[in-house]
């Protein structure tokens, strides 16, 4: 059977690698030491108590959000102003998705230094560069900012390069979302007598949900799997104020704690699981229909 | 498939005019909203202008205070420092993401045409559980990948992240040509079939010759996420193996950066798959498109 390569393939690099790690984040391997001691999921347990794990957690929580509400603000409005006939809509279009054909890697290196936190108005401040330093140059020296060197919050500048390289892709997905409606329904609600806000929420929202729901699939479990960017921006893995499960996992990794890592992988799996296993259900079974 | 959904030829004549806006109200929106698109084009471009200049800056331009204008002196010593550190991961990204990208688009173009043209029974589910494998963290497989590529004996570096690029990559390959082989009409199998053609001959005679835009979507697409790949390049290779994302972080890596090298290195980095995306843009939308799964 034609399909044979690729079953075997995703069955063993998949399935069967997920329940092995599965396994192995049941073991007290947590040396470079191979360990066959099962502990049950006391690494689990200990891994939630851990306040250095629940910050990861919270800072996730706090990533995801922004990275969402951002990249969903100027996604649709890039699209809704460029869907109506538009002068040079090509080239506004191609500006706007061009961060998304770059790595994390490389716009990190420029994000870093845009991200600098040091401040004109603190000690050292001469020495300012990035974006503070353009702030306080267009008067606007107010909103100088720590940027990641935040242990609340700081989690949320991280979102800013991240919106920044995916919302071209959003405005993309609305884009086509808004060129499936089609025009007699728009001229239809106009002629019953509609407002402009009114043919928007009652219209062409709804008929946007599809795409709006896709955008949050794609980008919510990008954000849960950011990693990349994170390490680029941020030269210490091992960074409390911007630390997230998936660059913990690397920390363990690195200390060869491999059950720790291991549980931590999984622990994702299922975050990830939770926002995706309803949508591929959902869009087999509208397939179906 | 997606290619032709943002074109705007398709759209039907503007309102008649008793139903529009003023006009003059309508001409001051638009000059609104050309300057708030204008703003945006400005503030996307930002971080793309800091990578220029400051690739170009020498000791001359290193005061903070010159830090967002033009160098004074446009030296090129940054530029030859990421070329010398850069050169030989970026021939090894190329002979690992070429490759890497052609098999897995010709596995993802056969399994393609099979789930959408000889639907077997749980077809569908034997989909679903394939696509399922491009939204997991592989983080979640990563301690037993590391083991299970050491156990069958593929060496650390380009042969592990090409094996892993082709299978990582199956799934979003098996979608895309899945959603693009759908649009081909069924009766051009069906006459295949009536001759006798089985389902490789049909393959290789009616569908293959028509799948040139799949492929072109595809191979982009796995060429670009292979390029910007950096998780597997991190668990699977050194900087003396390594793919250009590896080589970049070390060259920017560190608490001391030499900003003009790396900035120069970004851009070094990126220009593959920038060039792609300029030159095949329109592909490379429709591969993001069909990442939103719905067929």
């Amino acid at each position: 059977m034609l399909l044979a390569p690729t079953i075997i393939l995703v069955g063993v690099f998949v399935y069967w690698l997920i329940i092995e790690n599965f396994r192995v984040s049941l073991t007290n391997q947590h040396t470079a030491k191979p360990s066959d001691d099962y502990v049950g999921f006391s690494n689990y347990t200990n891994l939630l108590a851990d306040p250095n794990f629940q910050h990861s957690l919270w800072n996730l929580l706090i990533l995801t959000v922004v990275f969402l509400a951002g990249t969903l603000v100027f996604g649709f409005l890039w699209a809704w102003m460029l869907d109506k006939p538009a002068k040079g809509e090509g080239f506004f279009r191609a500006v706007y998705l061009f961060p998304m054909s770059v790595s994390f890697i490389a716009s990190g290196v420029v994000w870093r230094w845009l991200l600098s936190s040091l401040q004109t108005d603190q000690p050292g401040g001469e020495r300012t560069t990035g974006l503070n330093r353009l702030l306080d140059s267009v008067g606007l020296g107010f909103m100088q900012n720590d940027w990641w060197s935040n242990p609340t919050w700081g989690i949320a500048a991280i979102a800013v390069p991240a919106i920044w390289q995916l919302s071209g892709y959003v405005m993309a997905l609305f884009l086509a979302g808004f060129r499936g409606i089609p025009e007699e329904l728009r001229e239809a609600a106009r002629i019953d007598g509609c407002s402009e806000w009114k043919l928007y929420r009652h219209v062409i929202f709804p008929q946007l949900n599809p795409v709006m729901l896709s955008a949050v699939i794609i980008i919510g479990h990008m954000s849960l799997k950011l990693f990349d960017l994170i390490r680029a921006i941020v030269p210490d893995a091992n960074t409390y104020d911007v630390q997230v499960p998936a660059t913990m996992m690397w920390v363990k990794y690195i200390g060869s704690d491999y059950a720790d890592a291991a549980a931590i992988g999984m622990i994702l799996l299922v975050l990830v699981a939770l926002v995706v296993v309803p949508y591929l259900m959902y869009t087999s079974r509208a397939e179906k229909r | 498939m997606a290619t032709s959904i943002l074109d705007r030829s398709a759209k039907p004549a503007p309102l008649p005019a008793a139903i529009a806006p003023n006009p003059g109200r309508r001409r001051m929106n638009r000059t609104l909203k050309y300057a708030l698109l204008l703003l945006f084009v400005i503030v996307v471009l930002i971080p793309a202008y800091v990578l220029f200049i400051t690739s170009f800056k020498g000791t001359a331009d290193a005061d903070p205070s010159r830090a967002w204008f033009l160098p004074t002196a446009w030296e090129t010593g940054g530029w030859s420092k990421a070329w010398t550190t850069l050169a030989p991961a970026l021939g090894r990204t190329f002979a690992l993401v070429i490759p890497a990208a052609v098999i897995s688009a010709t596995l993802g173009s056969i399994n393609g045409y099979v789930l959408s043209k000889w639907r077997f029974p749980g077809a569908n589910v034997v989909f679903t559980l394939i696509l399922f494998g491009m939204f997991i963290p592989y983080q979640a497989v990563m301690i037993p990948l590391t083991q299970l590529m050491s156990d069958i004996g593929v060496p650390q570096g380009i042969p592990s992240l090409m094996v892993l690029h082709i299978v990582y990559g199956l799934p979003i390959c098996t979608l895309i040509f899945r959603n693009y082989y759908e649009s081909v009409p069924g009766e051009l199998i069906e006459a295949a079939r009536m001759d006798g053609a089985g389902i490789l001959r049909t393959y290789a005679s009616v569908i293959f010759p028509i799948s040139a835009p799949g492929f072109v979507v595809v191979l982009i697409w796995q060429f670009t996420s292979a390029w910007n790949d950096y998780l597997f390049a991190a668990f699977f290779s050194s900087g003396r193996n390594g793919p250009v994302t590896i080589a970049l972080s070390f060259l920017a890596g560190g608490q001391l950066t030499d900003y003009a090298a790396s900035m120069a290195g970004a851009l070094i980095a990126s220009v593959p798959t920038l060039i792609v995306y300029i030159l095949l843009g329109k592909y490379f939308v429709g591969g993001l498109m069909s990442g939103s799964v719905k067929g």
